[in-house]
């Protein structure tokens, strides 16, 4: 009888956190905007959130595609295909790796900063403070915020590939000695714009916008307690990760498999 | 000044006013009223909801039912448009302050006109030094809020409350956990702002001495009901024990010292069956 009550409380509570999600998204996105009071606060955050989360995308992208380019390499050589280690780094890369890592490491970085920021507001009663100033802090919150991200990770994604590939090359052509044209040619000859990178781009779009969702809310809707806050902000990453990969296989078959 | 013989306006007031926490009722049917250009106090034991009444007239939630009347606008019916219009003459002074932290003082202040005037940089530059001079922190004006005493912050954050000149400020336990000169100085603050610049104040606070010391009227709220109101002369002389056991600050009287609990020596003594007590 326990248990029972206490799945359809889990579940009550689910779907009443949901409701609750979608309306903070649409009471905070639904509206006409002010761009000349809007801009400035949207500028701030692109770069808290966008351009300090730079480093970590340009460094573990390096990396990423180091390790491609040398288990590739390994691999391919075997079958004496080591000129496709261009494409496969590329496609790796454009179609799964750089949108679905970059979205893991921005919701780690930016998404736990934004729930930890928008939670201490919360605790702190600035948010009321706005609410009693008569300025909605929706809009002048959250929503710059959930913007800046949803701007940002597509282009932090294309950045993580981008470097991905730039490190596979010194890899796989300065030190293992793959050709160079070899490498770049076969790349552009069978890496397609339509459905390699452009649905890449769909994906990291995707993410960002379920990424930023989960952090908002977790902040916005957290406990006003140090507890509450430390709780909310590991649910924003360990949500936002696992929806990122379970999304990741949904567009993967929807958008790779014949 | 006014004279004994003019009405007194009443800013706010509540009607039967029920509200009700999941399935906790925090107020049963309370009436009440502030008058216009006082400092009315509202004072209770801890947790009794105190803090909630303030959002009930902001606005911030809901009640039940009863009507809560700002100006003659019935809060809880206003729309969010109508809701924010009417919020733009109260303010409301968080106990922790509240400040924004990214921001400095001057900036702290500055927001509120900022966001809802078309005033330029220069007159509200000056504006902000006048408010900054009234709560006696103009030379803070450059400070963090990382960098200001509670006490500080606070005179920051009521600066910030005043500095749209609102008809109502709200005060959320302004004496909690202050130092004695600290209080000496919201006290006087909160008096003379009233005073110069008309304001109502609404005081929520359970700090006996310094309401009594600056309150015209005083609300004691206990037990989802107002159990005793008037003016501080008319609060010490009434003679219900619960506002007396209040005011006096008496450990025990109608609110018990002892949790409900099992007798003393039932839990000391734990007699084993079938032998002799």
């Amino acid at each position: 009888m326990k248990q029972l009550r206490f799945l359809g409380k889990q579940t009550i509570d689910l779907i009443s956190g949901l409701g609750r999600a979608v309306i903070l998204l649409i009471s905070a996105l639904i509206h006409i905007p002010n761009i000349r009071k809007g801009t400035p606060l949207l500028m701030q955050q692109l770069y808290s959130v966008g351009v300090l989360s730079l480093l970590i995308i340009i460094v573990s992208g390096t990396f990423i595609g180091m390790v491609l380019a040398l288990q590739g390499y390994t691999i391919l050589v075997g079958y004496g295909a080591e000129a496709s280690l261009g494409p496969m780094v590329a496609l790796s890369l454009l179609r799964e790796l750089g949108p679905v890592v970059s979205a893991l490491l921005f919701a780690g970085r930016a998404g736990s900063a934004l729930t930890a920021e928008i939670g201490l507001m919360k605790a702190t009663e600035q948010l009321s403070s706005l609410e009693m100033m008569a300025i909605d802090p929706l809009r002048r919150v959250i929503a710059p915020r959930f913007w800046a991200g949803f701007i940002s990770l597509p282009l932090l994604a294309a950045i993580f590939s981008m470097v991905g590939i730039l490190g596979a090359h010194v890899v796989g052509v300065d030190w293992l000695g793959v050709d160079s044209g070899t490498f770049w040619s076969v790349m552009q000859d069978q890496v397609d714009f339509d459905k390699d990178i452009l649905n890449g781009v769909i994906k990291s779009i995707v993410f960002a916008f379920v990424v930023m969702w989960i952090a908002v809310y977790k902040g916005y809707d957290c406990e006003p307690t140090s507890e509450g806050i430390s709780r909310a902000t590991t649910s924003t990453v360990v949500q936002s990760s696992l929806l990122v990969l379970f999304l990741d296989f949904i567009l993967t078959a929807l958008m790779f498999v014949k | 000044m006014m004279t004994k013989s003019e009405p007194e306006i009443q800013l706010v007031e509540i009607e039967n006013l029920t509200f009700k926490r999941g399935e906790r009722v925090i107020y049963d049917d309370i009436s009440l009223s502030i008058p216009k250009g006082k400092v009315t106090a509202i004072m209770g034991p801890s947790g009794i909801g105190k803090t909630t009444l303030l959002r009930l007239i902001g606005g911030q939630i809901k009640p039940d039912s009863g009507n809560i009347f700002f100006n003659e606008k019935n809060i809880p019916l206003l729309s969010r448009s109508e809701l924010y219009e009417a919020r733009k003459q109260m303010s409301m002074l968080f106990q922790s302050g509240a400040l924004f932290t990214e921001m400095s003082v001057f900036d702290n202040i500055a927001f509120p006109i900022r966001e809802h005037t078309e005033l330029s940089e220069d007159i509200i530059e000056k504006i902000v030094l006048m408010k900054l001079e009234a709560v006696g922190l103009r030379g803070a004006k450059s400070l963090q809020p990382s960098e200001l005493s509670g006490g500080m912050a606070r005179r920051v954050a009521l600066a910030r409350a005043i500095a749209l000149d609102p008809e109502l400020i709200l005060y959320d336990e302004p004496f909690a956990g202050q130092d004695p000169i600290s209080m000496g100085v919201i006290v006087r603050l909160i008096r003379s702002l009233s005073d110069a610049l008309g304001l109502t104040s609404v005081v929520v606070s359970h700090d006996v001495p310094e309401v009594m010391s600056i309150a015209d009227y005083i609300y004691i709220i206990a037990e989802k009901k107002i159990i005793g109101h008037g003016t501080p002369e008319q609060i010490r002389l009434d003679t219900s024990p619960l506002v007396q056991q209040f005011v006096k600050g008496e450990a025990d009287g109608p609110v018990p010292f002892h949790y409900e609990a099992k007798t003393y020596r039932d839990e000391l003594i734990k007699i084993p069956p079938g032998s002799v007590s």
